[in-house]
């Protein structure tokens, strides 16, 4: 097991058929065996002379990395770490394309990342796109993603864990394998643990198939600290380690805007500063845990909204259905909690409401 | 004498980037591809040794090309096949298999008759590399135990 590039390409050595055909292999030959070979190459036109320039802008829209990372900020509210690493790795690739094309070399970086931050900061979803993203950016071939728990790479008896570990790699090959909540592999409490095992075959594969999988692993900070002091391995073979920031008030607020949006439901201007207003109160109260929080505080403005409308009765419309009003928001516990205790953010007198 | 079995086996052996390619195309077929193996190169012997288990819910011919790189380290002189499997209702049969390591010196057959009743002849190929047990076949001669 060496280096990934080496034995896929002139590693893999298919021997000539021997005393039949003598001589060196047909000239065709080297280029097919290097499929491996960085995204560009030669495909992105003749190589050029050494004080020849070219325009990077014209190159990005090209390789239409200019729109991906557009997309990128567009559907990502806050998370400025991760978007800067994709941004990063995006100018990488333009890079190594116009080196190549002035015969530099251009090796491929290593694309293992670790995603850390609290609850609901983004890192499933993230690891999600990230696939898609490097697919598209040309790292990886098909971008799937395999996802992984302990349960799924740990064995129950001894040999077990081999064959599950690599039957999980093989199928995440091409793409991205996350595994969430790496830290559960490792259990030092229980030194017959397979854990250890799967951790082994783990870094062995990530080294030697650089190139063809990238290993996400994402969890809470903390933990993921402990783990990788456990393992330094572990550590040192992930080159971007990306720490997930808590939203602010401001993202949180565009983020459920975006989701009402998506879902097709509208904020009158009282319940608007109300929602701003519950999300406030709701990130200082315990087990907040971000985009989550947010995500079922909505889902219960639309019960309520629900049980409004089917409690008033009669006759609606369609603006009703889209419409939540202030009180949907006003109802939550969160603010009669709030109330209960002394003044700060307390909730605004009842006739308020609209 | 070099031995033709499977698709492409009357072209040039493939290159690493063509199995590559095949393999991808299986994948993308949904065939499942398995890497198989054997030392005894008599046409009707099909059933050959199996190098792992079939490879279901792959996605990309690396993870395949692995074991094919494994499978020709561990057995470099021996016959190594890719066969894919097209599991469809109706087909469900090997939809696509080819040669991608054979020995470097293949001795080739030798024709034996057998006369039989009433002046008939029975013919039956037999492999030169087949007189040696199986695991010593295709040794190189510096190999060899005297």
């Amino acid at each position: 097991m060496s280096g990934a590039a080496g034995r896929n390409a002139a590693g893999f050595a298919m021997p000539r058929p021997g005393n039949d055909t003598p001589g060196p292999s047909p000239p065709g030959q080297a280029a097919e065996v290097t499929p491996d070979a960085p995204p560009g190459g030669a495909e992105a036109g003749g190589l050029l002379a050494a004080d020849a320039l070219v325009d990077l802008d014209e190159e990005g829209r090209t390789l239409k990395i200019t729109g991906l990372l557009e997309r990128l900020d567009a559907e990502f509210v806050g998370l400025a770490p991760v978007k800067d690493r994709v941004r990063e790795i995006a100018a990488l690739l333009l890079i190594d394309r116009l080196r190549s094309r002035y015969a530099l070399p251009s090796a491929r970086p290593s694309l293992h990342m670790c995603f850390t931050g609290s609850p609901g900061t983004g890192k499933t979803t993230m690891a999600l796109r990230m696939g898609e993203l490097l697919r598209e950016l040309g790292y990886l071939r098909q971008g799937q993603l395999v996802t992984a728990t302990r349960d799924d790479l740990v064995g129950q008896y001894v040999g077990h864990t081999a064959p599950k570990t690599k039957d999980v790699l093989r199928r995440a090959m091409g793409g991205v394998l996350l595994i969430d909540e790496a830290y559960y592999l490792y259990r030092p409490e229980n030194e017959r643990d397979y854990g250890q095992e799967a951790i082994e075959i783990l870094l062995q594969f990530m080294e030697a198939h650089r190139d063809d999988l990238v290993v996400i692993l994402a969890g809470y900070q903390d933990k993921m600290e402990v783990f990788f002091r456990s393992n330094p391995g572990m550590a040192s073979r992930i080159g971007h380690h990306i720490d997930f920031p808590d939203f602010s008030l401001g993202d949180l607020m565009r983020i459920a805007e975006g989701l009402l949006e998506r879902e097709e439901y509208r904020l009158t201007p009282q319940a608007a500063e109300a929602l701003r207003e519950y999300i406030g109160l709701r990130m200082r109260q315990p087990r907040f845990s971000n985009a989550r929080s947010i995500r079922n505080a909505i889902d219960r403005l639309r019960l309520r909204q629900a049980g409004r409308l089917v409690a008033a009765g009669g006759r609606i419309s369609r603006a009703d259905l889209i419409e939540i009003t202030a009180a949907d928001v006003r109802g939550s516990r969160v603010f009669s909690d709030s109330a209960a205790r002394p003044p700060g953010h307390a909730a605004r007198p009842a006739d308020h409401m609209a | 004498m070099r031995i033709t079995q499977g698709t492409f086996s009357y072209l040039p052996d493939l290159g690493a980037g063509e199995i590559r390619a095949q393999i991808q195309y299986a994948i993308d077929r949904g065939w499942a591809v398995a890497v198989e193996f054997t030392d005894d190169p008599h046409p009707r012997n099909s059933l050959w040794e199996m190098w792992g288990l079939p490879m279901f819910e792959i996605m990309d011919a690396s993870a395949a090309l692995h074991e094919v790189t494994a499978c020709i380290r561990a057995w470099p002189d021996h016959y190594v096949r890719v066969s894919a499997y097209d599991a469809t209702l109706g087909r469900q049969t090997t939809a696509l298999s080819f040669i991608v390591n054979r020995p470097a010196h293949e001795p080739g057959f030798r024709l034996d008759r057998q006369e039989t009743a009433d002046r008939r002849i029975r013919y039956s190929l037999h492999a030169y590399a087949a007189d040696q047990p199986s695991g010593e076949r295709y040794r190189r001669d510096d190999q060899r135990h005297p």
